[in-house]
């Protein structure tokens, strides 16, 4: 691992994305990105008792996909890193004590996908380890009843309000050589431009993912031009346009047929009624390990940067008039045979 | 004004000018046709309590009241309710249905949590507010109320 700049690192050893595997629930299975997540359950509670189990299973399906895909033993797996949406993070939690894996809980939001590739990377590197398995979930009902209001609440949502995504997304990543190599990564500072509002979490996340943008950018002399993709997690259609505008202000212009949001994909903004967009930890995740480290795969994009964006407050704070503090990590994926 | 809070109002007119508010005149006009379908099913309720039962005006009124409140536990359950809402906005949250609704939904979407600290304790997280203003409000206008008789009989 090289220290590029203060939050900036180069992955010196390499890591590698030996599998992914991410699951959604009905609502992403009716989305324009059906076809590319390895599973869709339509069970709301995926045969579980309560949402919050049913979140953990929705995690542990994808964990175990992962595991399957990437045939390494699970004995040789030194950790598993993961978090998720509820209060303490008890679908992660949940879903580490079914499987056995060394266990590291984070909360990072909506970012938590981009955190644990973060710290896994790290952990591969300072510990030789032979796999680590990363991963994030987000279920819609859990979220809801804990965020907000009861499902049944009748309520109208503002148009800037954002979709939770039921989904899961988990990632392997081990020191055999494969098709997807991680080779930078950017460690996100916490920015507050004062959004309070908790229905426009977009807003509140977008100066985080310039900030996060530019350091990457900078530290590692590139341009919006030398990515076949820039991903942001789930920025909505309102942090969208102000990132867009962001990165114009900081002479990085990000170029619109390359520039993606997961929370725009997931969702058909036309004929589902998500408002803003997706956004939660699964909505980045799953999106990620279905859609872009697919296309790696198979080789239609070479090199992307992905940026996972978190809205890190709680109803607590949101209650006591506190704005929302935002973060963005940001990891580099490339496409191994050009990244040599 | 130091330097931040310069920069925070700048982010702040971005935000508003990327942020679409709600359209006025659509949830107008909405709130308008739902609620007022909701008053006129209100109404039959009520006469028809009064034609077929006899009942005085107050009683018709309170039948009707309970007869909304039915309806929107029956709607809440089937989930349905929360969809009309989505559309109606005020519409459904200002005739009686609101208020129903809001117990209702808690007391369904809490039972997990068991009887006495789910539900039981659960059940005003939304309507607690107008209980506790409504109630207070009352109270105090009781009081006028009856100062007013006292000193001027």
């Amino acid at each position: 691992m090289k220290k590029l700049s203060e939050n900036v690192y180069k992955v010196a050893s390499p890591v590698y994305v030996s599998a992914h595997y991410s699951v959604v629930g009905k609502m992403e299975s009716e989305g324009p990105l059906a076809d590319c997540f390895d599973e869709r359950i339509e069970d709301e509670k995926f045969g579980q008792e309560t949402f919050e189990k049913g979140e953990s299973q929705l995690l542990i399906t994808a964990a175990r996909g992962a595991i399957k895909k990437s045939g390494i033993p699970q004995s040789d797996f030194g950790a598993f890193l993961s978090g998720d949406l509820e209060n303490q993070i008890i679908a992660s939690s949940m879903a580490a004590r079914v499987l056995g894996i060394p266990y590291l809980g984070l909360y990072g939001a909506c970012s938590t996908m981009a955190e644990s590739i973060v710290l896994g990377s790290f952990i591969m590197s300072a510990a030789k380890e032979k796999a680590v398995l990363c991963g994030a979930c987000s279920h819609f009902c859990a979220a809801e009843r804990q965020y907000r209001f009861p499902l049944e609440f009748g309520c109208q949502r503002t148009p800037t309000a954002q979709w939770t995504v039921t989904g899961a997304g988990a990632t392997v990543l081990g020191s055999r050589k494969s098709a997807i190599r991680i080779t930078n990564m950017a460690i996100g500072r916490v920015i507050d431009m004062g959004v309070t509002d908790a229905n426009n979490m977009g807003a509140a996340m977008a100066p985080a993912a310039a900030n996060t943008l530019k350091s990457l950018f900078d530290a590692t002399e590139t341009t919006p031009a030398d990515y076949d993709a820039i991903v942001s997690g789930d920025l909505g259609q309102v942090g969208h346009d102000i990132l867009l505008e962001l990165m114009e202000e900081r002479k990085l212009p990000l170029i619109k047929e390359k520039y993606f949001d997961c929370g725009l994909m997931i969702f058909d903004r036309e004929k589902q009624d998500v408002h803003a967009g997706g956004s939660g930890c699964g909505c980045s995740a799953s999106v990620l390990n279905g859609f872009f480290l697919r296309a790696i795969e198979k080789g239609e994009m070479k090199r992307i940067l992905f940026m996972a964006t978190g809205a890190l407050m709680s109803p607590t704070s949101s209650q006591q008039g506190e704005s929302i503090p935002g973060v963005a990590h940001a990891v580099v994926f490339e496409r191994e045979e050009e990244s040599r | 004004m130091d330097k931040k809070e310069r920069r925070q109002q700048a982010y702040q007119r971005l935000v508003e000018k990327h942020s679409h508010s709600s359209n006025f005149a659509q949830g107008l006009f909405r709130a308008f046709w739902v609620g007022g379908v909701i008053c006129v099913i209100g109404q039959c309720f009520a006469d028809l309590a009064r034609i077929l039962f006899e009942f005085t005006d107050s009683q018709a009124a309170g039948f009707a009241g309970i007869c909304l409140i039915f309806t929107t536990a029956v709607l809440t359950g089937l989930g349905v309710f929360d969809k009309l809402a989505q559309y109606a906005g005020g519409g459904t949250i200002v005739p009686i249905t609101g208020f129903a609704n809001s117990v209702i939904s808690p007391a369904l979407e809490f039972k997990k949590e068991g009887f006495v600290l789910g539900t039981g304790a659960k059940l005003y997280v939304i309507a607690g507010p107008v209980l506790t203003y409504g109630i207070s409000t009352a109270a105090v206008l009781g009081l006028f109320y009856f100062l007013y008789g006292v000193i001027f009989p």
